[in-house]
């Protein structure tokens, strides 16, 4: 295997007596987008800026590009960050905060404005060379930010939330551009976010982070689909969750539910024996919703106590004859009047899920 | 029908225009009184200064002798050369006690802050009496000195003592040390609003500590060290105390002349000349560097 672009190998972080980040390790390859996701105070900023050498790690050792960064100052790291805030120097116009960078680059003055040109090309800000950070709106200067970051060709760039301080038609707009520069420029890149539809649409790869520990860490798919534990599931997207007992196992495992008042089928997944309690989880998406009484393993009838209609779909909120609620998200696929709806409040339902479906988490 | 113009904008107005009828009554009224003075002629009456009459109505004497006796022009340039030095040394001695204060934490800062204006707390002429007992050629501290002088240099250049007193050297010192903290809190009040993440950019970009010191903390800077620069320069030029106490008095500062010519030499329309001078040589700067910032911002908005 060849060696990683970064290597961060049990990696702590204490400020006083809080542990920011603790030991954590992962390998992020070369030409990536990977994101750190998780809530404030997770310590994934904390890791970022121990990446990008303003922080010293209190145990553990981080490589990039197999060298060890511990004696390596931010100025000498091959490594460029985008702030939160953009931090654009706000006496220098749009052209000098892109060139300075290159300021501190052996190279001529020549190569150096062509390289300036090239990176406002690559953001479009081409007409505002000229113009100061105030002077440019909030879309432009992130655009500023990241032309900054790039014009000395990182091998690595780190975003500090990219997104987050602008509204959410630039910020889809944003997303894409962001993805399309780092396919061309092929700079590996490490977002951190607290956004989790950010960080599965952005990212290759996605480390969940909780409490300064790394939960999970894979494709955007993989995580959401296959979480490790209710955290996880939790945090990325919504979630029904019930304590469960495993009461069979086989081809399929069967855990009694007592919320839902019921059992149900799981697919089969090693590690699990009889009697142990679980986690029984289901995405809302994964619920069919019925009118009719239908046949099968795994249905739960009940009657729709809320209902939030979204346009392109809608939320309900079924009460089992138990007393627990289970959300279903619906996607209205056939155009529908007010009357005709798949089903109204206080209508009675029948809730079908597959098998596969059905998640049981042991953490 | 009072009432309802005190109700609808009558209180603000009146806020509003308390602090300018003050400056019109002590500051404007006085100033306009000294401009009319300087252009007075001197008698040996009481008040001593006279318009008409036997004298004539305008009488730019004054002024004519700002330019013909070399003393006026010798205390101009003593005054400016030495609060240019006090405000050089303010600024060299003050930026890295400025700078050192925002980057201490909370607890430090305030002790640090109250330690730069403790000095306030004694009388001035206390501490420049104080330095009066350094600086005399008797002194424990005049004698280390001395000691250290005749250590270093050849036998040739012994000393009895270091001539500290009464040379512009002295005034200049004290004038440091008293205007110092005029320096430092503007100074600290731009640095300390400064966005460090400005620095860390930098950093990031490749600056070493020096670079981000040059390109990113100075620039933002300046408007703290021009108000510092002009709390310090502007009083030290006029200075009267200090220089009477610790300076050379064969060549006298500005302020001393003004002094002079109003009490010894009885002198009020050239004393009124001088001090004309003076405030025309301290504004005029200061009123174009306003303008050349108002235009520099207006151009800066309207692109």
């Amino acid at each position: 295997m060849t060696e990683p672009l970064v290597r961060i190998e049990g990696v702590s972080k204490s400020f006083g007596s809080f542990q920011a980040v603790k030991n954590v390790s992962l390998q992020i390859e070369k030409g990536e987008i990977f994101s750190l996701l998780g809530g404030s105070g997770c310590g994934k900023t904390t890791l970022l800026r121990m990446l990008a050498g303003f922080e010293t790690p209190t145990q553990g050792r981080i490589f990039i590009d197999g060298v060890d960064m511990a004696a390596v100052p931010p100025w000498e790291r091959p490594v460029h960050m985008m702030f939160q805030s953009y931090a654009l120097f706000p006496h220098m116009t749009v052209e000098k905060n892109v060139g300075y960078g290159l300021k501190h680059e052996a190279m001529s003055d020549a190569d150096r404005k062509a390289r300036v040109r090239e990176m406002l090309e690559l953001v479009q800000l081409t007409p505002f060379a000229t113009r100061k950070p105030h002077q440019i709106s909030g879309g432009q200067r992130q655009r500023v930010a990241l032309a900054r970051a790039l014009a000395r060709q990182p091998k690595l760039l780190l975003l500090d939330e990219p997104l987050a301080a602008l509204d959410k038609k630039l910020r889809e707009h944003t997303q894409f551009e962001l993805m399309s520069i780092q396919e061309r420029t092929g700079v590996t890149f490490i977002v951190v976010t607290h956004d989790q539809e950010e960080a599965m649409t952005l990212s290759h790869r996605i480390a969940v982070m909780d409490q300064g520990v790394v939960r999970q860490v894979g494709r955007p798919g993989a995580v959401y689909e296959f979480p490790n534990s209710k955290f996880v599931a939790n945090f990325l997207g919504s979630i029904n969750a019930f304590e469960a007992r495993v009461t069979a196992l086989g081809d399929q495992i069967s855990v009694d539910v007592p919320a839902l008042g019921q059992s149900v089928q799981a697919r089969a997944i090693g590690g699990l024996s009889v009697g142990q309690n679980v986690t029984m989880a289901l995405r809302p998406e994964k619920i069919t919703i019925h009118r009719a009484p239908i046949e099968g393993a795994n249905v739960l009838a009940g009657g729709v106590k809320d209902l939030a209609y979204f346009g392109k779909d809608s939320l309900y909120r079924v009460a089992l004859p138990s007393g627990a609620l289970v959300s279903v998200h619906a996607v209205n696929a056939a155009r529908a009047s007010d009357d005709e709806r798949l089903a109204d409040w206080d209508d009675k339902v029948w809730l079908s899920f597959d098998a596969a479906s059905v998640l049981l988490l042991t953490d | 029908m009072i009432a309802r113009w005190f109700h609808r904008r009558g209180w603000s107005d009146l806020v509003i225009g308390l602090p300018y009828v003050w400056l019109l009554i002590f500051f404007l009224l006085p100033f306009l009184i000294v401009v009319g003075m300087s252009f007075a002629t001197r008698t040996s009456t009481a008040p001593p200064f006279g318009f008409g009459g036997e004298n004539p109505l305008v009488n730019l004497a004054g002024y004519a002798r700002l330019f013909s006796d070399t003393l006026y022009i010798r205390a101009f340039v003593t005054s400016l050369t030495n609060a240019a030095g006090a405000m050089v040394l303010c600024l060299l001695i003050g930026y890295p006690m400025a700078l050192g204060l925002t980057r201490v934490d909370r607890g430090w800062r305030n002790i640090l802050l109250m330690l730069v204006i403790l000095p306030f707390w004694t009388s001035f002429l206390l501490r420049v009496y104080a330095w009066m007992g350094l600086m005399g050629s008797n002194s424990w501290f005049n004698k280390v000195l001395t000691g250290a002088w005749n250590w270093l240099v050849p036998q040739a250049w012994d000393v009895a003592n270091v001539p500290l007193m009464h040379s512009n050297f002295a005034v200049v010192l004290v004038m440091v040390y008293t205007y110092l903290p005029f320096m430092i809190l503007p100074l600290y009040a731009n640095l300390e609003r400064l966005d460090p993440t400005l620095d860390e950019a930098a950093m990031d970009l490749g600056a070493r500590p020096f670079a981000v010191f040059r390109d990113v903390t100075l620039p933002q800077s300046i408007p703290g060290i021009i108000a510092g620069g002009m709390l310090v320069f502007i009083p030290a030029a006029g200075e009267l105390v200090i220089p009477t106490l610790v300076g050379d008095s064969s060549a006298p500062m500005i302020g001393r002349v003004i002094s002079d010519e109003f009490s010894s030499a009885r002198d009020w329309p050239m004393a009124a000349a001088v001090a004309v001078a003076l405030l025309i040589l301290m504004v005029g700067p200061m009123m174009i560097y306003s303008r050349f910032e108002a235009r520099a911002q207006a151009r800066e908005r309207s692109e």
